[in-house]
């Protein structure tokens, strides 16, 4: 069953017909080719699939595709500005923060809420943020690295 | 793919309690972050899903007239744990938000779904357990107020008749003036978890006695509970140690904990009591007590 | 262009400043340049196997036993193939006598030595809950998944193992023919009969030591497609660490000629190990020739991928140690119980790797002795995972070296140091000779950091509700697989018109930087900027020359030298030409900064692009400067290393807080220190969930996998790892091109050793077996009656 909804992706208006059944990953993923957001477990439960849903950091995995209606979306693919690295995105490379790079666009997501959101975090606070993320090849430590880089510029 | 044949949107309460109506295989979805997955488990095949979330009377934190504090069942985890009215009123509450799932799942999960989903592991019930919260079930043909301990039937199943809806959670100023709480999950992993064991501890005291003591375990039984009997027993004693130990000692006397292959009954019986020792020393200022027990 | 006599000119001048760089003080070697793929992985352009699309994709599901041990009675897809959009539906009865080995290895010759072909590519005998009895497709994901639910099955059930010591009993239901012991080990070192020592002994002990079967959970799930292309061959796009060996067990599978497989990795996910296996191959290969050579894809869910791919061998170590009164050991014996699951995978290489490593590490002064069994059981099929058998062992000898060292009243560490192989000594087991040895520096170097002595006596006597403990281990770790297997790889480098290089190699990216350290390297040797090197991280077997994979920590030494003789080859090809031109001897030139200088002065000469466009466009004279080579490397350095860890111990709740963690390593030269600190502290990481969290739980009345998925199975969040505290000494490996050797696996080796220690040391409770999660500590701390009864002080 078909459902046509309008929503804001990487700033672009956007009007899409997509079938009721499908989640946001697989709207951004199969009808737009949005690949960085990627699946990882499909219940939530590792952040890979995570996208800014009207700024905030949420796993599309388990995100109905008609609720996206309305709302203003943001992908890995949008942080940069052309050839322009986000801070985040530069941070991210700068400290070491991506190796397989499976979970890094999820991660890259939540780092740019925290950034836009103005504030200060420690690396304990850093690491609550980022808790909803699970990676096998950093230890996470690198990637509070970046972080807590990026905040700082 | 969620299996569905459709997805409604419902924009007010009238509505969402229209679409509920003749609709045996209607789902309500809130925040989405239990249903979808139990859909993708195989369960519900066929449902209507009924969307509620933007229904914008029901995500509202709010004091009436008689100072009865209203939690809009629609409040998010992640809203409520930000929420300065109930991190004053029920700090507990705000604790037990603040440690569900991730911040994913706290951007999307309600405090009204985590309800009736009915699971003893709801982090947000014990400290609602605690606080005698009611809730208010909407039909079209009018309103009904239940406790939330009546609430809970069993694992999964609550008193959530078809066709109704949650429309509010109602907490009296008895239950939370003079009040201090705090809600400790315990479990294996600091995020992401679900808890061996959940404990919200309410206490009201005067100068060094206890006037009131209020205790309410998730995952200690097929629902939450609360203590009766060893909430008693505490009520007008002195605060001392002696009295600690016999708290945890009662408590433990009072769960229906089981065997399950996350955790042995021993372990849960064993760690229900420290809990309620560390809880209450907390709120009485007691010591370092809360000391990475809990996440 | 500019003519000879000018460029000559203005150089010269330049020369002044060109001072000549010494040999040994590298420029590319030791920097950390930015990744080759980071910019493709920040702003998700990275294409991994599920971003790849074809038209037309058909997708299958894999229909999976409800027992875990029996065999189908029958079966009925009548059903599913009538349902409105499925192509094919294949069953064991389609693909009988296709048998094939899993396990990513070299293959040997005499073929009699390769491991163990017990896989049907779909089975009616079923080994494990989950086994693959049929396989569905469908023109998409959804009908697949409904196809499967209308398959009817009957099955006859027989009794399960889940473990090893219940599989050898006599009377076990055998789960292949031959019996439930898949391979036996023995091994010894010294002169004498270790039991005829013990009698001589001041002091013996035994012990068992255990660590459970747990997941690599790389973030990428298995996946694979595959399809035939314009000449009918069968293209495969996997998401695998060894696509040159897929290729070689898909061929012999399926007793076609190699030319027919081509097999492509694009950027993965992870693997850890997981996908040194071919898992989803010969399956996906299989559908798409049931499919008139269709693009068929299998993407597992992450129950499945938990479940039913690849685990860590779960084992059980019966461990006997005889000291003297000085505390040097003089005998030891071991004997091990691995789990290897329902399927030989790695066979019995990962039990007989740790046995090795029992007697090479704290060897025995007279004599020691091991003995492995590597079991068939119901479970996971146990291949290979991060370390290999080295982390279950280690596991095991560090937990009883402090266990001895307690016995008999010294310092752990001072007992570690009289017993550790030495600087010099051979390596007992392979018979290699050991060259560098960092393995001291790492001892003085790790605890120094922790305040050993200090922190040993300051937490001697606690006895408050939240104690702290410090603790100790130390490994040591091969670089390659030589000399019981082949070490072969292949690097091909050919210049551009402009002076930039095309390195191809065969070796595997999986997100451990490997593209990027070998472009470092090929920048080092040819004189040339890193911009100036172009790898990509994908591997495809038509393309890029043979090299075994990734696995065994290998890819920097052995490939390395593959690069570094290509390099060596291209760069005597470059000075040859600009000899020529410059009317010069070839050898008073060298390469720098991409400029053709004179070797001995450094002055400049002419630049490197001039040369390499010669090489493409010069009339009377020109070919392509290439260097393709494939070269064999027969040495095996051992790395070395320590973890020294602090914990808090809640001695009510069982729970353990690691509080400071560092590993010390030698791993030769570091090439790329961000990229390998980065390995080391994932490695710590994945160590301390094996020490504190994981474990894969099967329902002790049906078999069934109970915590498949991301909640129940408990991988460490970025709340439950601590800071990461990673240190190196400086070591040159002389056999390595790079001075480099194994950093991939060893970091994930000793972590949980030193923490269970720690845990000793504050609690004084050893606990024995793997993970030490709350229950776990509960329950050995009520049997030691610690649990605290002074709690709050009101």
């Amino acid at each position: 069953m078909t459902q046509r909804i309008e929503f804001t992706l990487n700033g672009k208006k956007l009007t899409v017909d997509i079938n009721i059944k499908e989640s946001l990953l697989e709207v951004l993923r199969d009808r737009l080719h949005m690949t960085s957001v990627k699946q990882g477990c499909g219940v939530g439960e590792c952040g890979a699939c995570a996208v800014l849903i009207d700024g905030v950091s949420m796993n599309s995995c388990i995100y109905p595709g008609p609720r996206a209606h309305g709302k203003e979306i943001r992908t890995t693919e949008g942080l940069a500005d052309g050839e322009d690295l986000s801070v985040m995105q530069r941070s991210f490379i700068e400290a070491g923060a991506v190796q397989c790079g499976f979970c890094t666009p999820g991660l890259l997501m939540t780092a740019t809420e925290l950034k836009e959101s103005g504030k200060s975090y420690s690396r304990e606070e850093i690491r609550r943020e980022i808790s909803g993320h699970l990676c096998r090849c950093t230890g996470y430590h690198k990637i509070v690295d970046a972080v807590e880089k990026g905040l700082k510029e | 793919m969620y299996d569905i044949s459709s997805y409604l949107n419902a924009g007010s309460t009238d509505e969402a309690l229209e679409l509920l109506q003749n609709r045996p295989e209607a789902r309500i979805i809130a925040g989405g972050t239990d249903i979808l997955i139990r859909l993708r488990e195989g369960k519900h095949r066929g449902a209507a899903l009924v969307d509620i979330s933007g229904i914008e009377d029901l995500s509202r934190v709010w004091l009436d007239a008689d100072n009865t504090l209203h939690i809009g069942p629609l409040q998010s985890f992640r809203a409520l744990e930000r929420n300065e009215l109930i991190k004053d009123l029920l700090p507990g509450l705000a604790a037990a938000a603040s440690v569900v799932g991730g911040p994913q799942v706290r951007a999307a999960a309600t405090i009204g779904g985590n309800i009736c989903n009915g699971a003893t592991s709801a982090d947000s019930a014990s400290t609602l357990f605690c606080a005698n919260a009611e809730l208010v079930l909407t039909s079209p043909g009018g309103e009904r107020i239940v406790e939330i301990a009546d609430f809970y039937k069993g694992p999964g199943k609550v008193d959530l008749k078809a066709g109704e809806l949650l429309t509010d959670i109602i907490v009296q100023e008895k239950d939370y003036r003079g009040f201090t709480g705090h809600y400790m999950k315990f479990s294996q992993r600091e995020a992401m978890d679900i808890a061996t064991l959940g404990c919200a501890v309410m206490v009201r005291t005067s100068e060094e006695i206890l006037e009131e003591v209020r205790i309410a375990y998730g995952v200690a039984g097929p629902t939450p509970r609360r203590c009766p009997e060893a909430e008693m027993a505490l009520k007008g004693t002195p605060l001392n140690r002696e009295n600690l130990d016999l708290f945890a000692e009662l408590v433990k006397k009072e769960l229906l904990t089981r065997d399950s292959w996350r955790g042995s009954k021993e372990y849960r019986d064993h760690l229900a009591g420290v809990l309620a020792r560390r809880g209450l020393a907390k709120l009485t200022g007691q010591g370092d007590c809360d000391h990475d027990t809990e996440n | 262009m500019l003519s000879k006599r000018f460029l000559t000119g203005i150089l010269a001048s330049k020369s002044q400043k060109i001072s000549r760089i010494d040999p040994l003080k590298n420029t590319h070697i030791g920097s950390s340049p930015q990744r080759k793929d980071a910019l493709a992985k920040v702003t998700g352009r990275a294409k991994y196997t599920a971003d790849m699309d074809m038209r037309g994709m058909l997708h299958g599901k894999i229909f999976r036993s409800t027992i875990a041990h029996g065999r189908v009675t029958s079966l009925d897809c009548s059903r599913a193939e009538a349902l409105e959009g499925v192509v094919a539906v294949v069953t064991y009865d389609d693909c009988r006598g296709i048998v094939f080995p899993t396990a990513g290895h070299p293959y040997a010759i005499p073929p009699a030595r390769n491991d163990r072909a017990d896989r049907n590519l779909l089975t009616d005998r079923i080994r494990l809950y989950g086994d693959e009895i049929a396989a569905v497709v469908a023109e998409d994901p959804v009908t697949a998944e409904k196809a499967l639910e209308l398959i009817e099955v009957e099955y006859e059930e027989y009794p399960f193992y889940l473990d090893p010591e219940d599989a050898v009993k006599e009377d076990a239901v055998h789960i292949h023919d031959g019996g439930n012991i898949l391979g036996q080990n023995s091994l010894s070192l010294g002169e004498e009969d270790p039991e005829e020592v013990f009698k001589e002994a001041a002091h013996i002990i035994e012990d068992i030591y255990e660590s459970p079967q747990v997941q690599h959970c790389h973030m990428e799930n298995h996946i694979c497609y595959a399809y035939k292309d314009d000449a009918d061959r069968i293209v495969v796009v996997s998401s695998t660490q060894i696509p040159h060996i897929a290729r070689r067990i898909m061929a012999h599978a399926f007793s076609m000629p190699f030319s027919k497989f081509r097999v492509i990795k694009p950027v993965i996910g992870g693997g850890f190990g997981n996908k040194q296996d071919v898992v989803l191959e010969p399956l996906t290969a299989f559908l798409t020739m049931k499919c008139s050579g269709r693009p068929v894809m299998i993407d597992l869910s992450r129950e499945e991928c938990m479940a039913w791919t690849r685990s860590r061998h779960g084992m059980r170590h019966y461990m006997k140690t005889g000291v003297d009164r000085s505390g040097r050991i003089i005998a030891k014996t071991l004997k091990s119980y691995g789990t290897n699951g329902a399927y030989a995978s790695h066979c019995h290489s990962v039990v007989a790797k740790q046995g090795g490593d029992f007697l090479r590490h704290y060897p025995a002064s007279r004599g020691s002795s091991f003995q492995g069994y590597t079991v068939y059981t119901n479970t996971a099929t146990a291949g290979a995972m991060r370390g290999y058998g080295i982390p279950q062992i280690n596991f095991a000898v560090e937990s009883h070296m402090d266990d001895v060292a307690r016995a008999i009243g010294m310092d752990p560490v001072e007992f570690r140091k009289i017993n550790v192989i030495k600087e010099g000594q051979a390596d007992p087991v392979g018979k290699l000779k050991l060259d560098s040895y960092g393995l001291s520096a790492c001892f003085e170097k790790g605890l120094e950091y922790i305040g050993w002595e200090k922190k040993r006596e300051l937490y001697k006597d606690q006895t408050g509700e939240f104690r702290r403990g410090i603790g100790f281990a130390s490994f040591g770790y091969a670089t390659g697989v030589w000399p019981i297997s082949q070490e072969i790889a292949g690097a091909r480098i050919t210049m551009n018109q402009d002076g930039t290089v095309q390195l191809q190699v065969g070796a595997t990216e999986l997100g451990q930087g490997s593209t990027t350290v070998f472009c470092q390297m090929a920048a080092e040797t040819l004189g040339i900027s890193y911009e100036m090197v172009n790898l990509n991280s994908t591997t495809d077997t038509d393309m890029d020359p043979f090299d075994t994979g990734a696995y065994a920590s290998r890819q920097t030494f052995v490939t390395g030298n593959a690069v570094h003789e290509a390099a060596v080859q291209l760069k005597a090809k470059v000075l040859a030409r600009a000899a020529a031109r410059l009317e010069r001897e070839a050898d008073s030139l060298d390469i720098r900064d991409a400029r053709i200088v004179e070797a001995e002065s450094g002055a400049d000469l002419i630049g490197l692009d001039e040369i390499a466009l010669d090489s493409y466009y010069h009339l009377p004279d020109s070919g392509v400067m290439t260097a393709d080579v494939s070269t064999q490397t027969k040495t095996n350095p051992q790395s070395w290393g320590v973890t020294v860890a602090e914990v808090e111990v809640d001695m009510q709740t069982g729970k353990v807080k690691v509080l400071d963690i560092c590993n010390i390593h030698d791993c030769g030269r570091v090439l790329n220190p961000l990229l390998a600190e980065g390995q080391v502290q994932g490695g710590m990481s994945m160590s301390l969930g094996f020490g504190l969290s994981e474990i894969m739980l099967y329902d002790p009345n049906t078999g069934r996998p109970l915590n498949n998925n991301l909640l129940d199975y408990k991988l460490p969040t970025s709340m439950d790892t601590p800071e990461l505290g990673v240190k190196f000494t400086p070591v040159h490996e002389n056999s390595a091109a790079y001075g480099s050797k194994s950093l991939g696996e060893p970091p994930a080796i000793s972590p949980a050793s030193a923490v269970r220690n720690a845990v000793l040391h504050a609690s004084g409770v050893g606990i024995n077996s793997l993970p030490i999660n709350p229950q776990k500590l509960f329950e050995a701390f009520k049997k030691a009656d610690v649990l605290n009864k002074e709690t709050i002080n009101v």
